[in-house]
């Protein structure tokens, strides 16, 4: 007993939790600030927000090259995670930016919204240095308890009531799949570590035709696929993306997918390395089901936000493409994708923060109608986004696809890479609609009420840069990427 | 392996046979003859002044899960306290930083009115 | 040496966006202009620095690496350029004659509410459209593809609140993404079958010196450039994908000038020369290219014998004439191709900037005179050779040149692209007879145009004809300046049959020479046999032009002639309406009959139809896949529990 506790007090790496510790600690003093402040005045919470992400970024980066394992290996911040961190720190930094002026103009000037950003982060990181089921659940639920929060934020909005709802009760019903799965591989395995299946799975290989063993993992990857919103798990994200605040749908599509996708990649690569042949043909159908029905039903769709989210479901489907891939250049191509992902939908996002009116009413395909000529920098700004989800050089978009396919095309999967690029060409017709209305339409506003100005500015301008840059110069990122990888 | 479960299985019937039975004898046997007053909740005390399914206001929730909230601190506090002494001055940090945790939620409900009943 | 050749594309990329962020704050359209042009100008004197320097250099390609872009595994692709005789040709053409446009356009483009979005569209253009021929590596070029034809779309639709306008756009844009297909899945298949031997390339060169190690002839081979072909037909408006060109008409007379005719239309002819050492090594897929480049150039100007509207004429022109190029391509005669897209980007740029000029005259009168006639219709013109004389004359010496009238840059090249038709291993006489008889109508619809345009009576408006003034200089220079070039642009590729030496070929002879190795592409046929070959096509073109002068200038005093060639139409012969639909029902129907099928039937309703039908099917089941989406928590809810059944399922059995 006593060597236990000792065993334990010595297992305290404390350097392996910094980057989420010092998040939460900066959280809670915002927190504490904020109930000192005047009410209805955000502003400087927004900015210390900020303040707290950048040191935690700096305190990240310590991390790089630089593993740290803690907590008897519940806990790895290697360079994985470090990415995968940044990511979520970048996130969580341009929707900070993209909120202040948004929430005045929505009438909630509450600022319980950013500690709670700020802990979704810290949940996120967790998630993405969690190497025991249990850390990383602890993550998940962090995460998603503020993001329920977050996503009904507008308290008197239906439509944000509906969201936070339905994320709510369907996140919990994934949730207890996922503890379901953990609790049932634990009873075949006896841990909950991940490389402690793996070796389990390494000295057992029976065990992969041992029915429990095998519904504990699908159930496990259920809890994740729901985060990322693959198919047939990706029903909440529409209705949720629609109804949640703009800039949280932002983050939502971005930090906390790419935690999910951190959590999916570890456990999966990592813990059930033995049923790679399995996992990839599950894999690969998930993708394709999910990239398809992500763009065909997004053809159908007026509401911006919501197009937007089922082309977030097809994202989703192509970073699996890197999963089926399995190999060095499709997994680094996975982080090397979410980063990506993240400049080009937080900037789309943060162009409709800048044009939406209050209550968002005309984030319609027919609301920027000739926004190209009225706002033209802003025009562009939305093109080089837009075309960057499609997929076109010279952005990143096409340069992270082009990385997937190869990875698959490296693999093997030459079909899925064929019907990857399919899926793109369909992507093309909607996200080119938003183009050719605003190019091609009338315009029945003259925007007026845009004004280029203000932190939201910022995030639109780090995130083309961003794009243009990643898609031009994508080498050096690639290959801190290849580092980052397993 | 699954056999070692299977006494478990047998109390969980029988349990449920016995919940399920007991209700259904008692009414199958029991005698019934009911009056307005033995209908009625109470049968001394107050008399009824609306249904049972009554709104009550969402300040008793707010109380009851601030309640819970706290309790939990209480509970957390006992098993620290049987190891305090092997735990050490690790274990004291530790609560501590726990203690402040939810000192600092203390203080943002204090601050946010939420004890308040008005 | 050559490192300051990423200045070419540079410059205009730096124009399009100055005019694009500030031109609204600029206002001012000397310097909106002004700066557009002289950027291109510069992009102009670079590309010419570079072509020079190229001219005096033993080495002939030159690859210059700006940045490392990807790498995958062994595989490396640069931001890269490359210079070699084929690009420096087509720099020169695009920056040159994109200068000369840009500086049209000042002209053609004042008082347009938003100058600075045509001029900040145009100088993209000019970027994508080097980014294309300069391009190292195909992604590159793909870059500049997908680049040119986005703005051809922006500026096509540029007057988007006419309704035809940006209809037209959304075509172009739609039949485009279908030869963007071809390409993409010809570069995946190239890049694949490469991979296959080892060679992880997507760059040029090594592409040209590893093109061997693929079976010649093969059916891989044949297959990766048929899809690149399809996807040249898409660009380059052939067969079955020409019909967006003629209604690109919609955008503004200069965009027609520099996109559709001088420039973004060659880049389908650009490419297979560029690859020309795989196409080389598919006689089938040269085979395809060569018929549908003879039967394109021959329908499409059957087509615009019997177009009244002067920008259709030339659309359809254009057609034929990038028919002939292909033509040139598929029966091995490269050099000559690129030769005859030289001359046609100075001819055809100069017509239809003339054409410009002349609709901007009408416009003026029009509006002057506040009449709303169509300001594009031939019927109203005529005898405007007075009232623009500088117009008239450079108009008429391109004419001239495209009708393939000896000495005349058009001759040269025309006529080296038919005696290749007909004396190469490739060729055949069928496809002599295919671009001489092109050749002939040409010469007769070019003539008609100017004739009717240009001749006879002045049918204007009576309250407008007064007012119609010659251009300003800014239009009138780039007409003289490329109507020079129409006239002796073709003797730097004199053909030594007629004492020249053709060095345009030699030029271009190094990157061609992997076309040369793979097969033995010589002429047949003797000196007498080439002598009467060109005879025969020059009389063929004078015979064209007879006819039309006959028709359109003879006519009103020769109508016995008419009676007694066609019996029982007497009774219109007076009327010069009736004489075109006269003539259009003898002569032209047949071949319009199958041109109008070809618009009509294979373009509306196969074409088409396959478009619409497929937008039909995936929204279809974009739709039918919505009402899965039927917002009820429990409905989800179940959807999750299938989905982990499945799953699981999937990993019991």
């Amino acid at each position: 007993m006593e060597n236990l506790v000792q065993e334990a007090i010595q297992n305290v790496n404390l350097q392996a939790i910094m980057p989420s510790l010092v998040l939460c600690v900066f959280g809670m003093a915002i927190l504490m600030v904020s109930v000192f402040s005047k009410r209805g005045s955000t502003t400087h919470i927004a900015w210390l927000s900020i303040a707290a992400l950048v040191v935690t970024g700096f305190v990240t980066l310590i991390g790089w090259n630089n593993p740290q394992a803690g907590f008897a290996g519940s806990v790895l911040l290697d360079n994985f995670a470090t990415f995968f961190s940044m990511i979520c720190i970048i996130a969580a930094g341009l929707t900070i930016l993209m909120s202040d002026d948004y929430l005045r103009r929505e009438g909630y000037p509450v600022s319980e919204y950013y500690p709670l950003i700020l802990f979704t982060t810290a949940g996120a990181m967790w998630m993405a240095s969690g190497t025991d089921l249990m850390t990383i659940f602890l993550g998940l639920e962090v995460l998603s308890v503020s993001l329920y929060v977050l996503a009904g934020f507008f308290r008197n909005q239906t439509r944000s009531n509906e969201a936070g709802l339905k994320y709510f009760f369907l996140g919990a019903f994934s949730t207890g799949f996922l503890l379901y799965g953990v609790a049932l591989l634990y009873g075949v395995t006896g841990t909950t570590k991940v490389d402690g299946i793996a070796a389990y799975l390494m000295a057992n290989p029976e065990a992969a035709m041992n029915t429990m063993f095998i519904a504990g993992g699908s159930l496990l990857l259920v809890g994740f696929l729901f985060k990322v919103a693959a198919a047939p798990f990706h029903m909440w994200t529409p209705d949720v993306y629609q109804g949640a605040p703009t800039p949280i749908t932002a983050f939502m599509s971005a930090g906390p997918k790419a935690a999910a996708f951190a959590a999916l990649m570890r456990v999966t690569i990592i813990g059930l390395d033995g049923l790679q042949s399995e996992l990839t043909s599950l894999f690969w159908i998930l993708a394709v089901l999910t990239m398809t029905i992500g763009n065909f039903i997004a053809l159908t769709q007026k509401d911006l936000k919501r197009m937007l989210a089922y082309s977030s479901i097809s994202h989703a489907g192509y970073v699996m493409v890197g999963l089926v891939a399995w190999n060095e250049i499709g997994l680094s191509a996975i982080l090397f994708y979410m980063l990506v992902y993240t400049f080009m939908n937080m900037g789309a996002f943060a162009v409709l923060v800048l044009i939406g009116k209050k209550g968002e009413d005309n984030l319609t395909l027919d609301g920027v109608a000739g926004l190209g000529y009225k706002k033209p920098i802003l025009g562009i700004v939305l093109s080089i986004f837009l075309f960057s989800l499609m997929g076109l050089p010279p952005t990143a978009g096409f340069t992270a696809k082009f990385y997937i396919f190869a990875g698959a095309i490296e693999a093997g999967y030459i079909w899925l890479a064929v019907l990857g690029v399919l899926n793109s060409a369909v992507s093309l017709y909607y996200y080119l609609r938003v183009m050719v209305q605003m190019y091609f339409k009338d315009p029945e506003e003259d925007f007026a009420w845009v004004s280029i100005n203000g932190p939201v500015t910022i995030s639109i301008v780090v995130s083309a840069v961003g794009v243009l840059y990643l898609g031009i110069f994508p080498h050096t990122l690639m290959s801190l990427a290849k580092l980052a990888g397993f | 392996m699954l056999d070692i479960y299977l006494p478990i299985l047998v109390v969980m019937g029988i349990a449920f046979a016995f919940a399920i039975g007991s209700v259904i004898l008692s009414r199958l046997i029991g005698v019934k003859k009911p009056s307005a007053v033995k209908l009625a909740p109470y049968e001394c005390g107050m008399p009824l002044i609306g249904t049972a399914q009554e709104r009550f206001s969402v300040k008793f929730y707010i109380i009851a899960m601030l309640f819970i909230l706290f309790d939990i601190e209480a509970v957390f506090l006992y098993p620290w306290a049987v190891m305090f002494k092997r735990l050490g001055i690790f274990g004291f940090v530790e609560m501590g930083v726990f203690i402040i945790i939810l000192l600092v939620g203390f203080i943002y409900v204090w601050k946010k009115g939420a004890l308040e009943w008005e | 040496m050559y490192s300051n050749l990423w200045l070419i594309p540079f410059f205009p990329l730096i124009g399009s966006i100055i005019n694009g962020l500030f031109g609204k704050k600029i206002k001012n359209e000397a310097v909106i202009g002004g700066i557009a042009t002289g950027l291109m100008f510069l992009s102009f004197l670079v590309a010419a620095q570079n072509f020079f320097k190229l001219l005096g250099d033993k080495e002939k390609v030159h690859e210059l690496v700006i940045a490392s872009w990807m790498s995958v595994g062994n595989f490396q692709l640069n931001w890269e350029l490359l210079l070699d005789p084929l690009s420096a040709v087509m720099i020169m053409v695009v920056t040159g004659v994109g200068t000369l446009i840009h500086l049209y356009s000042i002209g053609y483009m004042h008082g347009d509410e938003s100058f600075y979005r045509f001029f900040s569209y145009l100088n993209l253009f000019a970027f994508a459209m080097l980014m294309l021929v300069l391009g190292g590596n195909a992604l590159v070029m793909f870059i500049g593809w997908e680049g040119v034809g986005l703005c051809s779309y922006l500026l096509i639709g540029y007057y988007y609140e006419k309704k035809s306008a940006s209809t037209a756009a959304n075509k172009a844009f739609i039949v485009n993404r279908v030869g963007d297909f071809g390409f993409l899945c010809g570069l995946f298949v190239l890049f694949w079958a490469l991979a296959e031997k080892g060679v992880w390339t997507l760059n040029f060169v090594e592409i040209a010196e590893s093109g061997h190690l693929l079976e010649s002839g093969g059916l891989l081979i044949t297959v990766v450039t048929l899809c690149f072909f399809l996807g040249a037909t898409g660009k380059s408006a052939q067969i079955p994908l020409f019909t967006w060109l003629p209604d690109a008409m919609e955008g503004p007379t200069p965009v027609s000038a520099l996109i559709h005719a001088a420039t973004m239309v060659t880049a389908g002819v650009y490419m297979i020369g560029r690859m020309n050492g795989l196409f080389a090594m598919a006689p089938a897929t040269m085979m395809t290219i060569a018929i549908v480049g003879g039967l394109t150039a021959f329908f499409a100007a059957t087509i615009g014998l019997a177009q009244n509207d002067i920008k259709r004429v030339l659309a359809y022109s254009t057609v034929s004439q990038l028919g002939y190029m292909f033509l040139a391509m598929g029966v091995g005669a490269f050099s000559a191709g690129i030769f005859h897209l030289m001359t046609h980007a100075f001819f055809k740029a100069c017509l239809f900037l003339g054409s410009g000029s002349v609709i901007h005259g009408l416009h003026h009168a029009y509006h002057h005179a506040h009449l709303h006639d169509d300001p594009q219709d031939m019927r109203n013109m005529g005898g405007i050779r007075k009232k623009m004389p500088i117009t008239f004359i450079t108009f008429l010496v391109s004419t001239i040149a495209i009708s393939g009238i000896p000495f005349f840059s058009g001759f040269f090249s025309k006529d080296e692209i038919l005696w290749w038709s007909f004396g190469s291993t490739r060729g055949h006489c069928l496809l002599w007879v295919l671009g001489a008889a092109a050749a002939g109508m040409t010469a007769f619809y070019m003539f008609r145009l100017v004739f009717m345009t240009f001749f006879g009576e002045q049918k204007t408006d009576a309250r407008a004809k007064d007012h119609i003034p010659e251009s300003p200089f800014t239009i009138t220079i780039p007409l003289m300046v490329l109507g020079f070039l129409a006239l002796i642009g073709g003797y730097i590729g004199v053909p030594k049959i007629l004492g020249g030496a053709n060095r345009f070929h030699a030029f271009l002879a190094p990157v061609f020479e992997h076309a040369q190795h793979a097969n033995e592409i010589h002429a047949h046929g003797s000196h007498a046999t080439e002598y009467t070959l060109m005879a025969i096509s020059v009389a063929i073109a004078i015979i064209g032009i007879f006819t039309a002068w006959v028709m359109y200038v003879k006519n009103p005093e020769l109508p016995g002639k008419f009676v007694a060639r066609f019996a029982g139409a007497h009774r219109v012969i007076f009327n010069k309406w009736y004489i075109d639909e006269l003539y259009d029902f003898v002569f032209v129907n047949p071949c319009k009959k199958i041109g109008t099928f070809l618009w009509r039937g294979v373009d509306v309703k196969i074409v088409d139809g396959v478009v619409n039908g497929c937008a039909w099917v995936v929204k279809g089941i974009g739709s039918g896949l919505r009402y899965t989406q039927s917002g009820y928590l429990y409905n989800y809810a179940m959807i999750m529990v299938v989905g982990v059944v499945l799953i699981v399922g999937f990993f019991v059995f």
